[in-house]
C-alpha cells in the first residue's frame, strides 16, 4: 500500500512539474495553487486589447529591502513570468505595496488607483498588518467584501493573497481568523485566493526553503518571491485558459 | 432571601472545566494536528464559553454563601482578593511570555519577515508596554482571557449582591447591557490599537448567566430542562451549527447554504460573543445535563479522576497550561513540527497538567491535615484553587 502511494506521488509530482510553468523548486507547492473562479476582464484584456495591467497592493512582505529589493520581490518577478507566459501581450505589474496598511487603508487608495492606473488585475496581499493592528476580523471582513464589489464595478479583476507562512510569530500575530476571512470572501465573491501561507509552509515542511534560518542574506528571500511570482503567474494563466478559444494564445 | 439550592459538590463542573483547560491548551500552540479533536471545529461555542461559564457558577456558589452568612463587605473583599490573584498570575505568565519573545527577536532576523518583526516592535519600548500589559490594555495573542476574568470579578459584588435579591432582575439587567453593547459597540481599549478580544461587556452575559444557574437557577429550569422538546431543539441547533461548521472546512459545500442566510449569520463574532455562540453553548449544556446527571456513578472513577482534578486548580493549571503552550510553540516552530511531535507535545502537555494538578491536591492536603482544627476549606478550590 505504502510502495502503491508513493509510486503515486512520484507520478503526480513528474505530471506537476512536467505540466505546471513553474517547475523546479516552486514546483512542490504547485498543486497548492489553482484557480478556482474565472476572470472574465484580465481574458478578454489578453485577446482583445493585448494588454494587461496588474496592480499588487499590499504591504511589506509584498516587498525585498536592500537596492535590488524592487527587482527581486514577487511583482517584478510576476510581471517577467508573465511576459514569457504570454508572448505578444504587453504585460505590466506595478507594486503599490506600502508598510503596515490595514486592508481599509488600502482600500481608500482603490478609486485612485482605477482612475490612476486603470488596472484588469489587482492582486491584493492584505492580512497581516491587520493582525498586527488588531483590526477586529470581522471588520477586516466586511472591508473585503466592500472593496471587492467597488473593484470589480472599476474594471478589475482580483486575487487575494493570504499572509506569509511565519511559524516564529505565530504566538504574536494571531492571523487564523484574518485567513479565514479572506478564504471566506474568495468564495463568496467567487475571487481567486493564492494560498501564500499554505505554499510557504509546504516548502518550509518539505525543506525547499529554510525559512527559519536567521540571517541578512537575501538570497532565499529572492528564491521565495521568485517562485511566488511564478505560480501566481501560472495561477492567471490558469484562471484565463478555460475558454479554448483563448488558449492558443497561451504559452503552455 | 432564598437558600441556596445545590448542598452537595457537583463534580461535572470540575470535569468539564478540567476538559476546557485541557482544550484551552491544544487550541493555543498554533498549527497543531491535535486541535482538531477540540470542540470549536464542531460548532460555533467553544472552550472560553465553558470556562467563564462555570467560572460564573462557582464564583456564585461560593461567594454566594459568604454573602449570605457573613454579609456584603466580607464577600466582596473575597471577590476583590481573588481578582487580585489572578492578575497577579496574568503579569507572571507576561513575565514569561516577554522572555521568550526576547528570544525570538533575536532569532527571527530575516529579511523576509520585515512586516512580520513589527509585531515585536514592543520590545523596543519595554517601558511602555510594561506600563500598558499593567494597565491589561497590552494583552499578547492567546493572553486575553485571564484579563477577562478579573474585569469580571470586579464587577461581580454588585452583581452577585443583586443575584441573591433578584436573580431575574440581575439576569435581565446582564442581557440589556449584552445588547446595549452590540448596538453601541461598547468595549475596552487595547494597546497599541484596537479594542479587547473579549469584550467584558457583551462576555458578562455568560459569566452572570453561570452565576444565576448556580444560584438555584438549574432548579427553577428543572422542568423546563427536562422537556423533550428543548431537548430535541437543542439537538437539532448543535447538528445545524456542525454541518455549518463543516463547511468551513469543506468549502464546496458552502454553496448549499443560501446567500441570504449567509448574509444573515455571518460573520459569527467571538469578540462580542455573538448570540448564535451563547446559543450553541447552552445548548450544548441542556444537552450535556441530560445525558450525564450530577450523580452519574463514573464520575467517581478514577479514570475522569485526572480531568476533574484539573478542574479543581483551574487558576493554576490555567495559567499552567499557557506557559506549556508557549513551550509547545517553542518546539514546534524550532526543532520540528512533524505529525509525532505535535501529538507528542499536547500529550506531554495534559500528563504535565494532571501531576501539577496532582501535587497541588497533594499539598493542600497535606496542608489542610497540619493546621488540625480547620476543615478542609473545599469551597476555596471549587472557585478554582487557590482562593
Amino acid at each position: 500500500m505504502k510502495l502503491f502511494a508513493g509510486i503515486l506521488l512520484g507520478i503526480l509530482t513528474y505530471a506537476t512539474a512536467a505540466f505546471a510553468g513553474a517547475g523546479g523548486e516552486c514546483g512542490v507547492a504547485a498543486h497548492l495553487v489553482h484557480a478556482d473562479a474565472a476572470m472574465p476582464r484580465v481574458a478578454t484584456a489578453i485577446t482583445k486589447s493585448k494588454s494587461l495591467n496588474v496592480v499588487v497592493v499590499g504591504t511589506t512582505s509584498s516587498t525585498l529591502p536592500g537596492a535590488n529589493g524592487q527587482a527581486l520581490a514577487y511583482p517584478a518577478r510576476l510581471e517577467i513570468a508573465l511576459q514569457k507566459r504570454l508572448p505578444g501581450v504587453a504585460v505590466k505589474v506595478i507594486s503599490m505595496a506600502k508598510p503596515r496598511q490595514t486592508a481599509q487603508e488600502m482600500a481608500d487608495g482603490f478609486p485612485k488607483i482605477l482612475k490612476d492606473e486603470k488596472p484588469t488585475l489587482v492582486v491584493w496581499q492584505t492580512g497581516t498588518a491587520d493582525a498586527m493592528r488588531g483590526i477586529g476580523a470581522e471588520s477586516f471582513q466586511a472591508t473585503l467584501e466592500g472593496a471587492v464589489d467597488r473593484l470589480q464595478a472599476g474594471g478589475a479583476d482580483v486575487i487575494f493573497m493570504n499572509m506569509q507562512y511565519s511559524p516564529r510569530t505565530d504566538a504574536v500575530i494571531s492571523t487564523a481568523a484574518y485567513a479565514d476571512a479572506i478564504r471566506w470572501v474568495a468564495l463568496e465573491h467567487a475571487l481567486n485566493l493564492f494560498d501564500r501561507q499554505g505554499v510557504m509552509r509546504q516548502w518550509s515542511e518539505l525543506g525547499t526553503f529554510d525559512l527559519l534560518a536567521a540571517t541578512k542574506s537575501l538570497d532565499t528571500a529572492a528564491k521565495v518571491h521568485d517562485c511566488i511570482g511564478r505560480l501566481l503567474a501560472d495561477l492567471i494563466v490558469e484562471a484565463v485558459s478555460t475558454d479554448p478559444e483563448k488558449k492558443d494564445i497561451i504559452k503552455q | 432571601m432564598p437558600p441556596i439550592a445545590p448542598a452537595g459538590r457537583d463534580l461535572r463542573l470540575d470535569l468539564f472545566r478540567g476538559l476546557a483547560l485541557w482544550l484551552i491548551f491544544l487550541d493555543h500552540i498554533p498549527a497543531n494536528i491535535v486541535n482538531w479533536i477540540t470542540i470549536k471545529n464542531y460548532g460555533f461555542s467553544d472552550a472560553a464559553e465553558i470556562f467563564v461559564f462555570i467560572s460564573g457558577y462557582t464564583a456564585a456558589f461560593v461567594y454566594g454563601r459568604t454573602m449570605q452568612q457573613r454579609g456584603v463587605v466580607v464577600a466582596s473583599a473575597r471577590i476583590l482578593k481573588r481578582a487580585w490573584t489572578v492578575y497577579i498570575a496574568h503579569v507572571f505568565i507576561f513575565v514569561i511570555f516577554m522572555a521568550e519573545i526576547a528570544y525570538l527577536t533575536r532569532s527571527i532576523d530575516n529579511p523576509l519577515y520585515n512586516e512580520e518583526m513589527g509585531a515585536l516592535d514592543f520590545m523596543k519600548e519595554p517601558g511602555d508596554t510594561l506600563i500598558q500589559a499593567l494597565l491589561l490594555k497590552f494583552k499578547p495573542t492567546f493572553m486575553d482571557v485571564l484579563p477577562l476574568y478579573i474585569v469580571l470579578l470586579i464587577g461581580f459584588p454588585p452583581v452577585l449582591w443583586l443575584l441573591l435579591r433578584g436573580p431575574t432582575v440581575a439576569l435581565a439587567l446582564s442581557v440589556a447591557l449584552y445588547t446595549a453593547s452590540w448596538n453601541l459597540s461598547w468595549n475596552l481599549p487595547s494597546y497599541p490599537t484596537g479594542v479587547w478580544y473579549f469584550n467584558p461587556f457583551t462576555w458578562q452575559l455568560i459569566f452572570v448567566f453561570g452565576a444565576w444557574c448556580g444560584l438555584g437557577g438549574v432548579t427553577r429550569l428543572g422542568s423546563f430542562m427536562r422537556s423533550r422538546w428543548v431537548l430535541g431543539i437543542a439537538a437539532a441547533y448543535l447538528l445545524f451549527a456542525f454541518l455549518v461548521v463543516m463547511t468551513w472546512y469543506f468549502p464546496r459545500y458552502a454553496a448549499y447554504i443560501p446567500k441570504w442566510f449567509q448574509d444573515w449569520m455571518y460573520p459569527i463574532d467571538k469578540t462580542n460573543m455573538d448570540v448564535l455562540r451563547f446559543a450553541h453553548f447552552v445548548a450544548l449544556a441542556v444537552v450535556t445535563v441530560r445525558f450525564i446527571p450530577i450523580d452519574a456513578s463514573w464520575l467517581k472513577s478514577r479514570f475522569v479522576k485526572p480531568m476533574i482534578m484539573c478542574g479543581q486548580h483551574s487558576l493554576e493549571i490555567f495559567c499552567l497550561g499557557i506557559f506549556l503552550s508557549f513551550l509547545g510553540h517553542f518546539v514546534t516552530s524550532e526543532i520540528s513540527r512533524s505529525m509525532g511531535i505535535q501529538i507528542l507535545i499536547s500529550a506531554l502537555g495534559i500528563l504535565t497538567m494532571i501531576a501539577v494538578a496532582w501535587l497541588i491536591s497533594w499539598y493542600k492536603d497535606i496542608e489542610g491535615r497540619g493546621s488540625g482544627s480547620q476543615p478542609k476549606p473545599s469551597d476555596a478550590d471549587l472557585a478554582g484553587g487557590g482562593a
